[in-house]
């Protein structure tokens, strides 16, 4: 009787474990892209939303053809690129120095970690006037901003690297009498190397934000003097070609350190 | 070279870890600690190896270690300690590019060691690609490379499974029974320490005390896995410790 009644009632058992765990779909970010500029399209050619209010994104993109084809775009870009070399570099090069001796060093903790609190949340383009004064009204104080700008964010995910590593392998290297510079250079920083690539990330999109703010504030060439001054005039085209090439800088760092990422932390599982 | 432990007691704070213990690690043997769960053992063997210092008594050395001896007192973890950014080799040769050795020679050392532990396929291989138990022989590896006087093992396979554990436990009776080294070998697991100690020394509850020291003669080699007479022994041992791990069990965790 009860293999019958056994068979009666069996059931599939329902599936519930799925969710939960990120899969990487490659195309639906560009679609979500094509999307919302197909939209804005149609909605201008449409007359739905008036051309005051946004630009067509097929003119953007002919503005920006234009400023390609007249070499304008070099001109704008080049200087802006320079400076965000210089500036980025500057500050995450410090700021990774600083972060790195403040996790080493307990004093240089004590001291550094309440000034960079205090500095971390002034924004940096209030102090655009005073590195004016400092550094003179050309490149140098537009690289000290930038510089400045990715200095604190650098050093404080710098700082929170080096704390994280595993003690078990300092330990571990100091059982087998490494000297404190090989555990420095062999543990210590290949170890912090995840955290900070990743404050990188945040720190570079920074320099950006910051770089525009500089060139907005005093420059002749730029993408933030020439976003400046279409906006002044009114003229969106321009303004929106200006807005995509940042975000395309964007994106492009951010795949830059992807990709150094893929290769530096490739021991990474 | 022999260690000798002269009347160490330890305390973190107000929790007194381990009292007055004097104990010799004579050379060539390996001498197992056991005890129930927060009795000190790994503390211990921290203070044995000179990760922490004791607040009372001495850890010596007597006598001088063999003169191609790079790193006397060597430890072998329970979690391994891998780099994880670098080769199977390269963890090795990690302990030996601070010493003075040329590229050959450390390339030879490695290349020695990884045969002795049946590695040498892997060499180029990242942790992360390694079973644990592949993972803890690379750790053994890196130990031998630095042809340590004494290894102290902070129960090196209790992060294995059963099964993995007695292959290890083979292959460390191996690698000694070709080469003796003396080691100091902590663990929870009784039947470890009738396979691989000469020596058993026996640890009370907190505060960490010597309760027995046991001797077993019988040479390495011989024991094998469910033998009887270590058996025997095994239960005698777990006599002496079962109250004093219940005990251990129920009280309130204090680190």
């Amino acid at each position: 009787m009860s293999e019958e009644q056994e068979t009666d009632i069996a059931r599939q058992v329902a599936f519930r474990g799925g969710g939960f765990a990120p899969t990487p779909y490659r195309w639906i970010g560009l679609a979500v892209f094509v999307v919302l500029i197909g939209l804005a399209e149609i909605g201008t050619q449409s007359g739905f939303i008036s051309p005051l209010t946004l630009p067509k994104p097929s003119d953007v993109l002919l503005t920006f053809v234009e400023l390609y084809n007249s070499g304008l775009l070099w001109t704008h870009l080049a200087p802006s690129l320079t400076r965000l070399a210089v500036g980025a570099a500057l500050g995450a090069t410090l700021g990774i120095g600083v972060g790195v001796l403040i996790g080493l060093f307990s004093y240089i903790r004590a001291g550094m970690v309440p000034l960079i609190a205090a500095i971390f949340p002034i924004p940096k383009i209030a102090l655009l006037p005073l590195f004016v004064i400092w550094f003179g009204i050309d490149e140098a104080s537009k690289y000290a901003l930038i510089a400045f700008g990715t200095f604190t964010p650098t050093v404080v995910a710098t700082y929170g690297a080096v704390d994280n590593v595993d003690r078990t392998l300092i330990r571990m290297g100091q059982s087998f009498g490494l000297s404190w510079k090989s555990i420095v250079r062999k543990i210590i920083l290949p170890g912090a190397m995840p955290g900070i690539l990743s404050g990188l990330r945040i720190s570079l999109a920074i320099a950006i934000i910051l770089l525009v703010a500089a060139e907005m504030l005093g420059a002749e060439h730029g993408i933030g003097a020439y976003i400046l001054e279409a906006g002044s005039l009114y003229n969106l085209e321009r303004l929106f070609a200006g807005v995509v090439i940042l975000s395309l800088l964007g994106v492009l760092l951010s795949s830059v350190i992807g990709a150094i990422e893929r290769y530096v932390l490739r021991w990474r599982t | 070279m022999d260690i000798r432990l002269s009347g160490i007691s330890h305390s973190y704070g107000d929790f007194e870890v381990l009292r007055n213990i004097s104990l010799d690690i004579p050379s060539g043997k390996i001498v197992c600690i056991v005890g129930p769960t927060g009795c000190g053992k790994s503390t211990l063997l921290r203070l044995i190896g000179g990760l922490e210092a004791p607040n009372k008594g001495n850890v010596l050395q007597l006598g001088v270690p063999a003169e191609d001896c790079l790193n006397p007192l060597t430890y072998v973890f329970q979690d391994f300690a891998l780099l994880p950014w670098r080769t199977v080799a390269g963890n090795i040769s990690l302990v030996l590019e601070d010493h003075d050795l040329s590229r050959a020679d450390i390339r030879k050392s490695i290349a020695d060691v990884l045969a002795r532990t049946k590695l040498s396929d892997f060499a180029r291989a990242l942790p992360k690609q390694l079973s644990g138990g592949m993972k803890q022989r690379v750790a053994i590896a890196r130990a031998l490379a630095v042809k340590p006087a004494v290894m102290l093992m902070d129960e090196p396979l209790s992060a294995l499974d059963s099964q993995t554990r007695e292959l290890l436990m083979d292959d460390l009776v191996a690698l000694w029974t070709r080469q003796p080294f003396s080691a100091v070998y902590v663990t929870h697991n009784l039947d470890e320490a009738v396979r691989m100690g000469h020596m058993i020394v026996i640890l009370s509850r907190c505060p960490g005390q010597i309760r027995e020291i046991v001797h077993l003669e019988k040479p390495l080699d011989e024991r094998s896995y469910g033998d009887s007479d270590l058996q025997f022994r095994q239960k005698y041992l777990w006599n002496l410790m079962r109250d004093e791990a219940q005990a251990a069990d129920a009280e309130l965790i204090n680190v």
